[in-house]
């Protein structure tokens, strides 16, 4: 097993690990994302530190077998911190030889490849393209390899409860979650529980599962001494009191619109059409109508910013989400609202682009886009998550600037963190401050002016209804202070300038240094959801004694004020990015500072060590 | 009109005016919808502030503008999305959305039937020149065949949609006709008003500038009696002074102009409108000009439940009984407890 791994030499359990990667994988149909989830919960409850990347194909039931329909999880738990899913596995559990082929590359040397050897038939070795078996012909040697006949051995498991051989079968994933169940030493009790409750419907598929996944289990137990298989103990992480659960970032990109909804005591109006990966907020948010929460699945993209639109101008959080392809068509839509200074957050879970690009797969290649991708100057501003639990909090701060500024708000997140998992500790929310909205609702002193400020330069919010303030808005340039129509070089002038200074003015927390000093040899600077293995990186080299810091950017637009003398502190910077230097650009432009690129645009995240290269390079 | 638009007021057309400069060319058919409409709202009762009219682009959507309620010149085709977010947020708004044949049917066709086909509460006045007038004349998707344009310099070869027509195929329970400059228009417009519902109203409306007197053939006063129908509810369906009206040839299934003579319609199987009935108003929207009369006034009229009070009603049923708790909510799900001595489910 994996150097951070040590085996277990006499005793029944392993000493201490750092960190353990183990990738499930296997044909779409196989149930992997399923166990992945599972396997997850076990870590949470085992208290290890866990982040988990979800790798599925774009295809719903690719062909059984076939090289793009690999499902794969992925999952990284340690006694401590983790930010990533990790580099490399150190356990590939390949339940075909598709999900071999694909994902074995990746695996550490001398890792652990766990196949089921039942499904490598000749027609099965055909389809992934394997002129031999892999699992024979020694192709495999630099890592270790356990076969087992996991199909044969799941069959009869569960003979007893007389199922047909496809319904027996599919408890496979089952017998293989059992089986890491006991490699990493974990309570089997709460996956019983949660099999006899998902199940609850028919008792005897139910105890099918459990009896596979005990049967998994029971075989690492007996077969422990023989071969490659051995048990491991991963300590808790250190982690603080009080109650956690695991995360999605579509979750916290929900919850966190609610909460944002609640503080600023709006109703919501959430517009949604769909596509991957952004549905999945559409979905959270349709359950939770007690929250004052309006869904409206729209006949297109554009249909669903512009009904959010037209639920601000009535007085709901007016909420629209998509992905690169649908952000474009909302463009238009985004200009009226920046027009007309109504408060609308738009959510991006970016994916691989450009076009179509690769729907599941993630990416960060819409800054350009989010920050720029207007006709006219049409500035907005720009918030980036960088993992699921941080989600929650942006979603909070978008809503707060979108009310407190009357602007759209773009919150971008990506495939990456819209899928994956991670434990968070449940906030209070009577720690949240409230932002309550005030609507205009009766002419002030001096006068009603449609697009008269205050001192953020906010115009007020007049809901329709509302005797006495009766007034008209539109997408043709507004007059100052009245918001007539007005065609005037002056006015067009004063009212871009406005439209400007009003997003330039807004309040963003000055950048901090996540890592490191301020001042030194080298800031890497990242975005998004690259925290995870930048962070690493940079802690692994200052381990090493290495003069470089981490700075993390939540702020795209507008930057906070402080950054530019930040970066100007350092000899050199790098901007790592799941793009062709989106960022780097921003930067560059923004202080003259001579940031270096530093990009990956595979559809999959950063590793640690492509980060710790880059860092090597730069400081050589 | 929506049950929940329960604030009447008293009101006169000059209550109803902005003071905005309209600018619209002279002699253009929407200065006398414009009046139609502000002549209409006073009759209906409703109160200003609780009117909002919407729109998209083009020569019809500057229309809010000149209207003394709340409005929203939005997007070029997109009018009924924003309308259906505000009817969604706010159902008690009396919505009405001004659009164009280029507006509604061809940027926005989307658009106007999914908000046809969900039934959202609210009037849609599709003005209807058959030509692109703020963009300088060219073509529209209800120009007839022919038409010479800018962009069309040896006439369009593409058929024209029926806005009427498109209308019902989307699902519409309210189908109207009429035209600008027509002393029936604030009737068909109250008619709208009252029915509950997606009001679909297709008006004829006179381009000066790019397409002159194009519905002059049926809207001129002369000869209007032979050549319009205008449409009673449960009177039969006569013209010309009563000498002809619309039957239906029983063998070939379709309507045709029979002569009645000494006013006896009835043995001419002059049918009796029934605005409920949706076969004979599929085929009134079909008729085709200069054969038959143009038909104007309610074609059809039979309410249904509307999206947005279906979506009020489901999001109460969806609530009830629980309570907005987000603390809780957030507790929910894979959660477990780190204690001193580990964690624990």
């Amino acid at each position: 097993m994996a150097s951070a791994v040590e085996d277990r030499a006499d005793n029944r359990q392993s000493p201490l690990s750092d960190a353990v990667v183990v990738r499930f994988a296997g044909d779409s149909g196989d149930g992997m994302q399923l166990t992945g989830g599972q396997f997850t919960l076990s870590s949470a409850l085992a208290g290890n530190d866990f982040a988990t990347f979800p790798d599925f194909p774009a295809e719903i039931r690719a062909p059984q077998g076939t090289l793009f329909g690999v499902s794969a999880f992925q999952i990284n738990f340690g006694s401590s911190a983790i930010d990533t899913a990790g580099d490399a596995p150190d356990v590939l559990v390949a339940m075909n030889p598709a999900a071999l082929k694909t994902n074995v590359p990746s695996l550490k040397q001398g890792g652990l490849i766990i196949a089921d050897e039942g499904e490598f038939n000749d027609r099965n070795l055909a389809k992934a393209k394997y002129d031999a078996n892999p699992l024979e012909d020694g192709s495999l040697a630099k890592w270790q390899l356990l076969k087992l006949n996991i199909s044969q051995l799941t069959v009869e498991a569960v003979k007893q409860f007389g199922l047909g051989t496809k319904d027996a079968l599919r408890c496979k994933n089952m017998w293989t979650l059992g089986l890491a169940l006991w490699m990493f030493d974990r309570d089997r009790q709460p996956l019983i529980d949660w099999l006899n409750g998902k199940f609850a419907k028919d008792p005897n598929l139910a105890a099918a599962n459990v009896a596979a996944l005990n049967a998994g289990h029971a075989y690492g137990e007996t077969a422990e001494l023989a071969g490659p298989l051995k048990q491991h103990h991963v300590d808790p992480a250190p982690a603080a009191p009080g109650l956690y659960r695991t995360l999605t970032g579509a979750e916290g990109i929900a919850l966190g619109l609610v909460a944002g909804a609640q503080l600023a005591k709006l109703p919501m109006f959430f517009g949604g059409y769909p596509i991957t990966p952004a549905s999945a907020i559409l979905h959270h948010l349709s359950r939770l109508k007690e929250y004052d929460v309006t869904t409206f699945q729209a006949e297109d993209e554009i249909a669903a910013i512009c009904s959010a639109i037209g639920a601000s101008y009535g007085g709901s959080l007016g909420v629209t989400s998509s992905s690169g392809p649908g952000i474009a068509l909302k463009g238009e839509a985004m200009g009226l609202a920046i027009m007309t200074e109504l408060p609308l957050v738009i959510v991006n879970s970016q994916r691989g682009g450009p076009s179509t690009g690769l729907p599941t797969k993630t990416e960060q290649s819409d800054l350009y886009q989010a920050v720029y991708g207007r006709n006219g100057d049409a500035p907005l501003p720009v918030i980036a998550a960088r993992s699921p639990g941080d989600a929650f909090d942006c979603a909070i701060e978008a809503v707060r600037i979108a009310v407190q500024y009357m602007t759209p708000v773009m919150l971008l997140t990506d495939g990456y963190i819209a899928n994956a998992a991670e434990p968070w500790a449940v906030p209070d929310l009577t720690t949240y401050e409230a932002f309550s909205v005030e609507f205009l609702t009766e002419v002030p002193e001096g006068g009603f002016k449609p697009y008269g400020r205050d001192e953020n330069l906010k115009r007020p919010w007049v809901k329709p209804g509302t005797p006495g303030l009766l007034h008209r808005i539109g997408g043709i340039e507004k007059e100052l202070d009245t918001g007539h129509i007005n065609y005037e070089a002056s006015n067009h002038q004063a009212m871009t300038d406005i439209r400007k200074d009003k997003i330039d003015g807004i309040k963003v927390p000055d950048q901090v240094v996540e890592l490191g000093a301020e001042g030194g040899k080298l800031a890497v600077v990242g975005w998004g959801s690259t925290f995870g293995p930048i962070h690493q990186a940079v802690r692994r080299k200052r381990a090493e004694g290495a003069d470089v810091s981490h700075i993390h950017i939540r702020h795209i637009w507008p930057l906070p004020a402080n950054l530019g003398e930040l970066l100007k502190s350092y000899d050199k910077v790098i901007v790592p990015e799941m793009n062709t230097g989106q960022l780097k650009t921003v930067l560059r432009d923004q202080y003259l500072v001579d940031a270096k690129p530093v990009n990956k645009v595979s559809g999959q995240p950063f590793t640690i060590a492509e980060i710790e290269a880059a860092i090597e390079e730069a400081l050589a | 009109m929506n049950e929940m638009t329960t604030i009447a007021r008293t009101t006169t057309l000059k209550d109803w005016e902005t003071d905005q400069e309209v600018r619209w060319c002279p002699g253009c058919g929407d200065y006398a919808i414009l009046k139609a409409v502000q002549r209409t709202m006073p009759e209906i009762g409703t109160a200003p502030e609780n009117t909002v009219f919407i729109s998209g682009i083009g020569c019809s959507s500057r229309f809010p503008y000149y209207m003394e309620t709340y409005g929203f010149h939005t997007i070029h085709g997109r009018a009924p999305a924003f309308a259906t977010g505000l009817k969604l947020a706010n159902p008690g708004l009396d919505i009405w959305i001004v659009t164009g044949d280029g507006d509604g049917l061809s940027i926005g066709g989307n658009h106007t039937m999914h908000l046809i086909r969900r039934n959202l509460d609210c009037q849609i006045m599709l003005f209807n020149n058959e030509i692109y007038g703020l963009t300088k004349g060219q073509y529209s998707p209800t120009s007839r065949v022919g038409t010479s344009s800018p962009s069309t310099p040896y006439g369009s070869v593409d058929r024209p949609a029926q806005p009427a027509a498109f209308a019902l195929g989307a699902g519409a329970r309210f189908v109207a006709r009429g035209f600008d400059v027509s002393k029936k228009l604030p009737e068909v417009l109250k008619a709208a008003h009252a029915h509950k519902g997606a009001a679909f109203i297709e008006i004829f409306q006179n381009c000066i500038v790019y397409n002159k007197d194009v519905f002059e053939d049926f809207a001129a006063p002369k000869g209007a009696e032979d050549r319009q129908l205008w449409l009673e509810n449960g009177e039969p369906m006569l013209f010309a002074k009563g000498t002809k009206g619309i039957a239906l040839d029983s063998v070939e299934l379709h309507l045709k102009v029979v002569d009645v003579v000494d006013g006896d319609w009835q043995s001419a199987g002059v049918i009796v409108h029934d605005v409920t009935n949706r076969s004979v108003a599929h085929m009134l929207v079909e008729m085709r000009f200069g054969e038959f009369p143009m038909a104007l006034g309610v074609l059809y009229d039979d309410p249904r439940p509307t999206f947005e009070a279906d979506v009020w009603r489901q999001n109460k049923a969806a609530s009830e009984g629980k309570k907005a708790d987000l603390q809780g909510l957030l507790k929910k799900g894979q959660t477990w407890t780190v204690t001193e001595s580990g964690p624990e489910l």
